[in-house]
C-alpha cells in the first residue's frame, strides 16, 4: 500500500477545527480545574476538620476513576440536571474540570507548602487576615513554584481530551476518525495524528524543562 | 428531574453477569498489560541509566515516544495501523488468526505506554541511590551487571514501591480505553447496561464503586508491602 497525503491535505481545515476544539477544551478545563484546585488545597490545609476531610474525599474519589467512566457520568447526568440536551461540549468540560481538579489540587497543596512559614507568620505579624495573606503572599510565591508542574499537568490534560472520542465530540482525534473511515485511509490519518500530538505535548514538555531549568538557577 | 430509580437492576439476568464479566475483562486486561509495563519499563528504566551513550539515547527515544501520544492514539495505532505496516503474511496472521484480537492489543498498547512511565520511575529510583555506592561497588571489583543485580536494583525497586503502585492503579484506570476497540470491560459494560434499560445512574454507580473499592485495596495491601519491604536508615520512615 502507498502513503497518501493528499488526504491528510484535503482534510486539514476539518482537522484545523477538532484540533481548536481539543486546544479550547484543554484551556477551560485547566483554567477552571486551577482555581477550583486552589479551593480545594486551601480546604486541605485549613484549620477545620470537615472541610479537610471533603476536600480529601473529593480528591481520592476522583483519583480512583478512570476518566472515560467521569465523561460517561457527566454526559449522561447533566442534560438530566438541566432537564434538555446541551450537547457534549459542556458536559466534557465539566467532566474535565472537575475531574482535573482533583490532579491539580495536590500540585497546589505541595506549592502552598513549599512558601517557608515564616512568610505567612510575617504576614499575620504585620496584620493581615487570612485572606490577604494567601492572596498577597503565599498563593502569588506557590504559583511561582509550581508553573512547571501545572503546565506538564495540562500537557497531560490536552493528551486526555482525546476520549472525548467516546462520546463523539468533535475533537482532533474525533475528526481525524472521521475523514480516516470515510476515506478508508486510517493507516495515513492515525500516524498524522500521533505526529501532530507527538509533535505538540514534546515540544510542550522541551518548554516546560526550559522553564524549570531558569527557574533554578 | 425526573428519574425511575431502579436498583434492582443491577441484580437482574443478564445485567449482574455483564458487571461480573466487566470486572473480570478489567483486571485480566489490567493484569497482562502490567506484566509488558513492568518488564519492558524495567529494562527501558535501567538502559536509561547504563554508561554506554547509544543504549541511553535509544531508551530516551523509546520514553519520549511513548509519553507524548496520546494513549488513545496508541491503541489506534496498534489495532488499526501496524497490522497494516508488517510484512504481509505476518499482517495477514494478525488480521485473521490472531486470538482475541481486541484483547492481545489493548494487552500490548496500554503495556508499551505505561512502560514508558515505569521506566521513569525505575530510573529516579536507580538515581536517587546516592553515587558512593555505586563507586564503592566498582572500588570492590564489581561488574556493571553486578553491580546492578546486587546494589542499585535491590535498593532502587523498594525505594519506587509508592509510585509503582499509583501506576499500577493508572494502568487499571486506563484500562478503560479498551473499551475504544471492542473490549467490553467495566466502563462499557456499565455504559451498555445504560443503553438497554435507560438505568444510567444505577449503572455508573455500581461501575463507580466497583472502581474505587478495587483502588482502595491495592493501595493498601501495597501500603502493608511497602512497610516489610521498608530499608531502615535508607528513606527516613516514607511518610
Amino acid at each position: 500500500m502507498s502513503f497518501d497525503l493528499g488526504v491528510i491535505l484535503d482534510a486539514l481545515p476539518f482537522l484545523a477545527q477538532g484540533l481548536g476544539l481539543s486546544l479550547l477544551l484543554t484551556v477551560l478545563a485547566a483554567a477552571g480545574g486551577i482555581v477550583l484546585a486552589v479551593l480545594l488545597a486551601l480546604m486541605r490545609l485549613s484549620g477545620f476538620r470537615a472541610l479537610r476531610l471533603v476536600s480529601a474525599a473529593y480528591v481520592n474519589f476522583f483519583r480512583s476513576m478512570p476518566l472515560i467512566l467521569v465523561i460517561f457520568w457527566f454526559f449522561f447526568l447533566v442534560p438530566l440536571i438541566i432537564g434538555r440536551p446541551v450537547g457534549g461540549f459542556y458536559s466534557a468540560l465539566i467532566a474535565f474540570t472537575l475531574f482535573e481538579a482533583a490532579y491539580y489540587s495536590e500540585i497546589v497543596r505541595a506549592g502552598i507548602q513549599s512558601v517557608s512559614k515564616g512568610q505567612v507568620a510575617a504576614a499575620y505579624a504585620t496584620g493581615m487576615r487570612y485572606g490577604a495573606t494567601m492572596r498577597f503572599v503565599v498563593l502569588p510565591q506557590a504559583f511561582r513554584n509550581m508553573t512547571p508542574v501545572l503546565l506538564t499537568q495540562a500537557i497531560i490534560l490536552f493528551q486526555d481530551t482525546s476520549l472525548v472520542f467516546v462520546v463523539s465530540l468533535r475533537d482532533f482525534m474525533t475528526a481525524s476518525t472521521i475523514v480516516a473511515r470515510n476515506e478508508g485511509r486510517l493507516v495515513e490519518m492515525y500516524v498524522f495524528a500521533a505526529a501532530v500530538y507527538f509533535v505538540i505535548c514534546f515540544s510542550g514538555s522541551m518548554w516546560v524543562r526550559r522553564l524549570q531549568r531558569k527557574h533554578a538557577t | 428531574m425526573s428519574y425511575n430509580w431502579n436498583w434492582g437492576v443491577l441484580l437482574q439476568d443478564p445485567y449482574l453477569g455483564w458487571l461480573i464479566s466487566g470486572v473480570g475483562w478489567t483486571l485480566a486486561v489490567s493484569a497482562a498489560a502490567w506484566v509488558i509495563a513492568f518488564a519492558l519499563g524495567s529494562i527501558v528504566g535501567v538502559a536509561r541509566t547504563l554508561p554506554n551513550r547509544f543504549v541511553r539515547g535509544a531508551a530516551t527515544a523509546f520514553v519520549e515516544l511513548f509519553r507524548n501520544i496520546p494513549l488513545l492514539v496508541q491503541l489506534f495505532l496498534w489495532y488499526f495501523v501496524v497490522p497494516e505496516l508488517l510484512p504481509e503474511d505476518w499482517g495477514r496472521w494478525v488480521k485473521r488468526d490472531l486470538p482475541l484480537p481486541e484483547y492481545t492489543t489493548a494487552v500490548v498498547g496500554l503495556g508499551f505506554y505505561t512502560a514508558s512511565r515505569v521506566a521513569e520511575q525505575v530510573r529516579s529510583g536507580i538515581e536517587s541511590i546516592p553515587r558512593g555506592q555505586t563507586l564503592a561497588g566498582y572500588a570492590s571489583g564489581l561488574t556493571t551487571g553486578q553491580l546492578y543485580r546486587y546494589i542499585l536494583l535491590p535498593v532502587g525497586y523498594r525505594l519506587i514501591i509508592p509510585p509503582l503502585t499509583s501506576e499500577f492503579l493508572t494502568i487499571f484506570k486506563n484500562s478503560s480505553l479498551a473499551l475504544t476497540i471492542g473490549v467490553l470491560e467495566l466502563t462499557a459494560q456499565s455504559r451498555q447496561i445504560t443503553e438497554y434499560t435507560f438505568q444510567g445512574f444505577e449503572a455508573f454507580t455500581a461501575a463507580t464503586v466497583i472502581y474505587v473499592v478495587i483502588t482502595l485495596s491495592v493501595t493498601a495491601a501495597m501500603g502493608l508491602v511497602e512497610r516489610r519491604a521498608r530499608m531502615p536508615g535508607f528513606i527516613a520512615g516514607g511518610r
